[in-house]
């Protein structure tokens, strides 16, 4: 095939040429949805909060990460209200491990919200960002002797997961002569697939009264709350319901027993973002409840109760995703198109699934920042490093973008940012778009001898 | 006096073995004695008969699939509103509903109606909420349990006796004789249709179908009990009969006026030998033998369009028993460039 | 090169294939590279043709151009 241009056959003249746009041919699946003569528009995001994504790409390279103070800062104040208009005692703590750069955490500490670790890293984190002990819950499996200590001397309150960490707090709050402040991390039955059974104690084999009882006899742990967490991404707001009227009947019980009341009620967190699951029928943004709808499940289910209105504990919810999902975005560019063997589009982008963990169970959106034409193809989007489980979408219409062309992935603030990888690659930077559209860095990229410098070659291996 | 003329949009026109109720539908429509209609189809895919067949559309129209989003597909019917003027949808398909009951003020705001169930109605009767269902409303239900975990089969025999019915959230049913054909089951449809895997005790019997319509403040406007009389390999009637039977229409005006039901419905009984009945699914939507029920007496799509309206319309108080219905297949003969200019511009 | 005899393709792009049966939709700068094929243009005249109408850059043009004439190859449009 010759591709030289005939060299006597220049522009003829100065004619307006016309606007390009690449030449695709797409077959028609007879009975199959054909969504290409229908003129669905693939949405096309140029400007986060106003700031014009060209221009920080531009300043920034890429890939790397952007976070919308604005965004955070609504999205918690709909879910404060959406509580807080129907239950008179509200108070939120932020999922550290959802997304712990510091700058994040202070935004949510700065709204209102206490904190939530489930690690002695976590914990310094919180510390760092200001947070004291009597408002940092402290969850999780593993608290090491040096964190319980110093969570029992900060009075922090600590969700007892196991019967061992039972007996080892106990051990460590009598050696230092001090209460500890504790709540139990209960499991449930709410009706939903699958029922975490793995953290905390079970509340109907009588396991969660067992252990509330040892509890209560101690003298060296004072209980302060009971706390339960049923999942991950819960769509279905009855379960809130049916585990709020578990926890209060168990509240009501121990009053009963013991006339004690207990200060909180902390249900968790669990709820879905408006990201699409794998698999889904429907998208998120379609099925994801509102906070009003579930407030309004958890706190009817409350209200109803036999709780005492004098005596109603404070409502404590842990919610990470849905706070920080939306507030998040990865700005990445065309590396390559390719051809797949079957005839498919293959597009490879500069953002891979070390950066995006989330890719794994999110049918992410990936969008172009300018469009040129309407036109989409059957495409698979994958990640640039060299393995094969790199694949950002499987099959998506996409836009006919060239190399060089930006994307934007959307609705990533939620655990990208901390369960991120080192792998291949080095993490990119992290900006933030703050309330009057100023652009910080807030982590920067990492660099080279950073991850070097972790390292040391034993003596027979140097020369 | 000329008769107002109304604006409908059907979805459903897949008229194939396994039938949407779509061309039913506008059949009643075009029989209404009170209006004219002009019916714009809305089809998902472009082979779907109803597109093709002669004096059912005057116009149609393709439109995304729901899991595009509703943003998506609510942009799509404003664009075929600005063209048609809708006065109602009539949604046919079970997998667009739960988006066209969640767009309904939505959809009211640019003045088009739909008649559907509430979001409530229609959450609190899926298959895996049976047993709850028929508890709240008083309703004979066949004895079930959901399953998440293949440890959960061996205590089965403590509270079923086999055979039983291995059931998806969704679709799929299996009559297991053992614990063995249960675990098969089991994974099978786990790995389809996903958690939870219902396990229901099988009652023998006749089913037995009714098509109803309720108006939302518990009242049924019309109701017509059906036999199935030939089931195909998909488990489709393929011909069905008219019954008179006083406890399945009891039955049916007492759950709708119980659950307030707004629309049609289709409930799925089974009659066993004591002659008693067991609701084992409801259809949140007009079933695919509608036409029956017109054709007994009871024009029901026509009744729907009015509720849709708010016209009020008075109830039926009779059909006529043994009427029957017997489907076919007929090939109609197209053209590609028919195909071709539905494949462009997505309107026909 | 050759686009395949009887092929034929409608105004609005949508071109159907007598021999397998296959139909397509095009987008208009492929409807144009097809017919410009149809008229017994080589791939260097259409090259040229398409480099002098439109607003693109030789390499862009060049890897576009072969993409998709790969594509009429996999779709059994072409007679090689």
């Amino acid at each position: 095939m010759s591709f030289f241009l005939k060299e006597n056959n220049s522009i003829p003249n100065q004619m307006e040429k016309l606007e390009y746009e690449r030449p695709i041919i797409n077959k028609v699946n007879a009975g199959m949805p054909d969504k290409f003569g229908m003129s669905t528009r693939v949405p096309v995001m140029s400007h986060i909060e106003e700031v014009a994504i060209k221009d920080i790409m531009d300043q920034y390279g890429s890939p790397l990460y952007v976070i919308s103070e604005p965004c955070i800062r609504n999205t918690y104040r709909q879910a404060q209200k959406a509580f807080a208009s129907r239950y008179p005692r509200v108070q939120f703590a932020w999922s550290y491990k959802t997304n712990y750069l510091n700058a994040v955490c202070k935004i949510f500490h700065s709204e209102g919200a206490w904190a939530e670790v489930v690690s002695g890293f976590e914990y310094s984190k919180a510390v760092e960002n200001g947070i004291s002990g009597d408002q940092i819950i402290f969850n999780g499996p593993e608290k090491s002797k040096a964190d319980l200590e110093r969570a029992i001397n900060d009075g922090a309150m600590v969700h007892l997961d196991s019967l061992d960490e039972f007996y080892f707090l106990g051990e460590l709050a009598q050696n230092l002569n001090k209460k500890a402040k504790v709540a139990l991390r209960i499991n449930l039955d709410a009706g939903i697939y699958p029922q975490w059974d793995r953290f905390g104690f079970n509340l109907e084999n009588g396991e969660a009264w067992h252990v509330l009882t040892r509890v209560m006899l101690h003298d060296y742990m004072e209980l302060l709350g009971l706390h339960t967490h049923m999942g991950t991404y819960i769509t279905a707001v009855s379960a809130y319901a049916i585990a709020a009227k578990k926890m209060a009947d168990l509240a009501i019980r121990l009053f009963r027993k013991f006339n004690h009341s207990v200060k909180y009620l902390d249900l968790g967190g669990g709820f879905a973002s408006k990201n699409t699951l794998k698999g889904a029928y429907l998208p998120g943004s379609d099925t994801c409840p509102s906070f009003d709808d579930y407030a309004e499940a958890l706190t009817s289910a409350l209200l109803a109760s036999e709780l005492p209105p004098e005596r109603l504990p404070l409502l404590i919810l842990e919610c990470g995703r849905a706070l920080v999902d939306d507030a998040g975005f990865i700005l990445g560019r065309v590396l390559a198109n390719k051809r797949l063997v079957d005839g498919r589009r293959a597009t490879v982008i500069d953002v891979g699934v070390n950066m995006l963990f989330t890719s794994f169970w999110y049918e992410h959106d990936v969008l172009p920042t300018r469009l040129k034409s309407e036109q989409t193809e059957n495409t698979t989007i994958y990640g640039p490093l060299c393995m094969n489980i790199d694949v950002i979408r499987e099959a998506v219409q996409f836009p006919l973008l060239q190399r060089g062309d930006a994307v934007v992935i959307p609705r990533i603030g939620a655990y990208n940012m901390t369960q991120w990888m080192q792998f291949i690659k080095l993490r990119p930077p992290v900006l933030l778009i703050d309330e009057d559209r100023k652009v910080h860095l807030i982590r920067k990229q990492e660099t080279y001898e950073q991850f070097n410098a972790m390292e040391t070659i034993p003596e027979h291996l140097k020369t | 006096m000329k008769k107002t003329k109304y604006h409908i949009a059907v979805t459903g026109l897949n008229n194939t073995d396994n039938p949407g109720p779509g061309i039913p539908v506008i059949r009643g429509l075009r029989e209404s004695k009170d209006f004219d209609v002009r019916i714009i189809g809305l089809a998902y895919e472009n082979l779907e008969p109803g597109i093709y067949m002669p004096d059912m559309v005057d116009k149609a129209y393709q439109i995304p699939y729901p899991s595009s989003g509703m943003n998506t597909l609510l942009k799509r019917i404003e664009y075929i509103h600005s063209k048609e003027r809708l006065d109602v949808i009539i949604p046919n398909f079970d997998a667009e509903l739960y988006t066209f009951i969640q767009a309904r003020e939505r959809l009211q705001k640019i003045g088009i109606q739909t008649f559907l169930p509430t979001m409530d109605q229609f959450e609190e009767r899926q298959k895996a909420n049976l047993s709850q269902y028929g508890e709240k409303y008083g309703v004979k239900v066949p004895f079930s349990k959901t399953i998440t975990h293949r440890r959960d089969i061996e205590q089965l025999k403590d509270s079923f006796e086999y055979p039983l019915l291995v059931k998806g959230k969704f679709y799929d049913a299996y009559l297991a004789y053992s614990a063995e054909q249960v675990n098969s089951f089991f994974n099978r449809i786990s790995a389809k249709w996903g958690m939870p895997v219902i396990i229901q005790e099988f009652i023998r019997g006749t089913e037995v179908n009714v098509i109803a319509l309720g108006d939302g403040l518990g009242n049924t406007v019309g109701a017509v009990p059906m036999r199935k009389q030939y089931i195909t390999d998909k488990g489709k009637a393929w011909g069905g009969i008219t019954i008179q039977n006083d406890k399945m229409m009891e039955l049916t005006r007492d759950l709708i006026r119980k659950t307030k039901w707004q629309g049609g419905m289709e409930l799925e009984l089974i009659k066993t030998n004591k002659n008693e009945y067991y609701l084992i699914e409801i259809n949140p939507r007009i079933p695919a033998w509608v036409y029956l029920a017109v054709a007994s007496g009871q024009n029901l799509p026509e009744a729907l369009v009015k509720l849709a309206l708010g016209l009020n319309p008075p109830p039926f108080s009779n059909y006529e028993v043994g009427k029957m219905f017997i489907r076919y297949s007929y090939d109609l003969i197209g053209d590609i460039s028919q195909f071709g200019n539905l494949s462009v511009s997505g309107e026909m | 090169m050759k686009l395949k005899r009887n092929i034929a393709i409608s105004e609005n792009g949508f071109l159907f294939n007598p021999e397998t049966g296959d139909s397509f939709l095009l987008n208009p700068i492929a409807r144009e590279i097809v017919n410009f094929l149809k008229e017994g243009n080589d791939v260097a005249d259409v090259k040229q043709l398409l480099f002098d109408r439109y607003e693109v850059d030789l390499v862009t043009l060049e890897k576009n151009l072969e993409d998709f004439l790969e594509m009429l190859q996999h779709n059994e449009l072409l007679d090689r």
